[in-house]
């Protein structure tokens, strides 16, 4: 019997316990995979295909298909930042006004309307907001600028919708989480709403702000098809706000099944890829060094 | 007074900006349901798609998404549950846990195009298996990983430590702990975050272009499993509904491509809204069925006196 008993314990204590720890280091295993293979794949332009890292970093030119091939991917790079930071300069004001109404001005209607508003509009695939993008933006710009419809302004603002939850969940919880005496303290002084809010508040939670901003702008950088619908995909740079440009998500999403695996081609999409991979760990270290200098 | 003006003129920017965003809800959903409106038609649920002919319905795109969803969910809510547990219960402090936490941070940011191409090298030219299904679940799993994992080590951590000590001090031991009371009164908070995962497997596109393949072969109920034909063949291409919202929109040449693409995109709404109202209901539910009924006795007793 005892034997049975001690058996039973075995199974359920330590192979439950093997199992969870596996799911642990599955995540650890996956995350490193990752990295190996997208960068194992992304040097092979160095190495294999003879591409200066010079030329791919600082060349305005991408001419893969040319006699004499050109792999620069400098405008990708600035398609990607220029568009990501317009959607978040666009999105933070909003964002900011949300997390403070939802705290501050009206909490029933806050939670009761924009809450669930806001998990909607997380909700909705990235590719309705593409195609909303192209069947009611783009037709709206085109009438009211002129020209195609397509490009880095359509972009901006598909994008800043899209962002606007992600901002504003993390400003707003980070203005909760300001002490409530903050408040009080500051009404006691004979502040009015707005002066406590904008004087005390925001400021107390503006590391918390910070975190959703940058978060904001690494959704922004790596959301691939809604940008690639509206964006219009011209290879260059673009000349204003209203001119279409690349970025390097949907350089990806568009080339990547046109090329022949080991081409020189194929291997400078990977280290876009890369590229890209090492833009999302920027944004990684940004928010730990805003947490850590948040914590002193 | 000046300040007292610029408060009141701050409050009516505040509820600008509320309104603004609730109306542009609306007019997403007007203008989708209006665009897309006849979206419930059997002829367009179930029937076959026409590259060239108007007329052709999304049946096995639908498939492809549920099917899609049904196995990435049996793939990644165990992964998930278990490395929560981990987490919240086994996971000691120290170095190794800080990196674990790097990497699930590491892995929830990454774009999903990214993981999409991680995908086309691990479980298409890896494993020779093509653009298959499983590959996009495989795919998906990796996008969605870290947020259930933070769901239900969260969940997990929400449950009130009184219980678990009770449990333990009744002679259980930490697993039958864990199984039997734990993870009950966690199943609520899980449920709910569980759903609105879903929510978000279904949406997702981008990573699915270079795993799960922008065609379907011609389904058929009645070939053999391991046949592509097979619906329910997991080794098959699976181009979803978003894939082929996307596909619509950049080489569509079927004539009625636009309205294909509207009506696809009103199923996707109507599914969102359907995950969001059924999350809310879920957690509800069950929060009110492991509660017991007690509490809502003494409450309509209350409510009486």
């Amino acid at each position: 019997m005892k034997g049975k008993g001690q058996l039973n314990y075995w199974k359920s204590e330590y192979i439950g316990r093997a199992l969870v720890t596996f799911c642990g280091l599955l995540i650890v295993i996956t995350t490193l995979s990752i990295i190996v293979f997208i960068c194992g794949k992304g040097i092979q332009s160095f190495t294999e295909s003879g591409i200066s890292l010079k030329e791919m970093l600082f060349s305005t030119e991408w001419k893969p298909s040319d006699s004499d091939p050109k792999y620069g991917a400098v405008i990708f790079i600035v398609g990607s930042t220029l568009v990501s930071i317009g959607a978040v300069l666009l999105s933070t004001p909003i964002a900011l006004a949300l997390a403070i109404f939802i705290n501050f001005i009206s909490p029933k209607f806050g939670s009761a309307v924009l809450k669930p508003v806001l998990e909607l509009l997380v909700g909705i695939p990235s590719v309705v907001y593409g195609w909303l993008g192209v069947t009611i933006l783009i037709p709206l710009l085109r009438e009211s600028f002129g020209g195609v419809g397509f490009s880095l302004l359509a972009g901006i603002i598909v994008l800043s919708v899209m962002i606007l939850p992600t901002i504003t969940s993390i400003a707003s919880d980070a203005l909760s989480g300001v002490p409530f005496s903050y408040l009080e303290a500051s009404y006691g002084l004979g502040s009015t709403r707005w002066q406590a809010i904008s004087r005390v508040i925001v400021p107390a939670a503006k590391t918390g702000i910070f975190t959703g901003i940058v978060l904001g702008l690494a959704r922004a950088f790596g959301e691939a098809l809604a940008v690639q619908m509206v964006i219009g995909n011209a290879v260059k740079l673009p000349s204003g706000l209203y001119s279409p440009t690349a970025t390097l998500t949907g350089i990806l999403t568009m080339d990547m099944a046109n090329t022949i695996n080991g081409t020189a081609w194929n291997n400078a999409l990977w280290t876009l890829a890369m590229i890209l991979l090492f833009i999302s760990f920027l944004f990684i270290f940004l928010i730990r060094m805003i947490g850590r200098k948040g914590e002193r | 007074m000046v300040s007292r003006i610029v408060d009141k003129v701050w409050t009516g920017v505040f509820y600008v900006v509320a309104a603004f965003v609730v109306g542009l809800l609306v007019l997403f959903f007007a203008a989708i349901l209006s665009k897309g409106w006849g979206f419930w038609q059997p002829d367009f649920l179930f029937g076959k798609p026409s590259n060239t002919q108007a007329g052709g319905g999304v049946g096995p795109q639908l498939i492809n998404s549920l099917y899609m969803l049904v196995i990435t969910l049996l793939i990644s809510v165990p992964l998930g549950l278990g490395a929560g547990i981990y987490l919240a219960e086994y996971a000691k402090q120290g170095r190794m846990l800080n990196f674990i936490r790097l990497c699930i941070e590491t892995m929830a940011s990454l774009p999903s195009i990214v993981v999409g191409l991680f995908g086309l090298l691990a479980f298409v030219t890896l494993t020779g298996w093509g653009y298959t299904l499983i590959g996009g679940a495989l795919a998906i799993t990796i996008l969605n990983l870290p947020g259930l994992t933070r769901i239900c080590e969260n969940a997990i951590l929400d449950v009130p430590a009184n219980i678990k000590e009770g449990s333990l001090a009744l002679g259980a031991t930490r697993w039958q702990t864990l199984v039997r009371v734990i993870l009950p009164a966690a199943l609520p908070q899980i449920m709910t975050g569980v759903i609105l995962a879903a929510g978000r497997i279904f949406g997702e596109a981008a990573a699915l272009i270079y795993t799960a393949g922008l065609t379907t072969p011609l389904l058929n109920f009645a070939a053999d499993l391991s046949s592509p034909a097979h619906p329910l063949n997991i080794f098959r291409p699976a181009e979803t509904l978003t894939v082929h919202i996307w596909k619509l929109n950049s080489e569509g040449i079927v004539p009625d491509a636009k309205i294909i693409a509207a009506k696809s995109a009103a199923i996707l709404v109507i599914m969102v809204l359907l995950f969001n109202v059924a999350a809310r209901f879920a957690s509800v539910a069950l929060q009110r069925y492991f509660a017991g009924n007690r509490r809502t006795t003494k409450k309509k007793m209350s409510d009486a006196a």
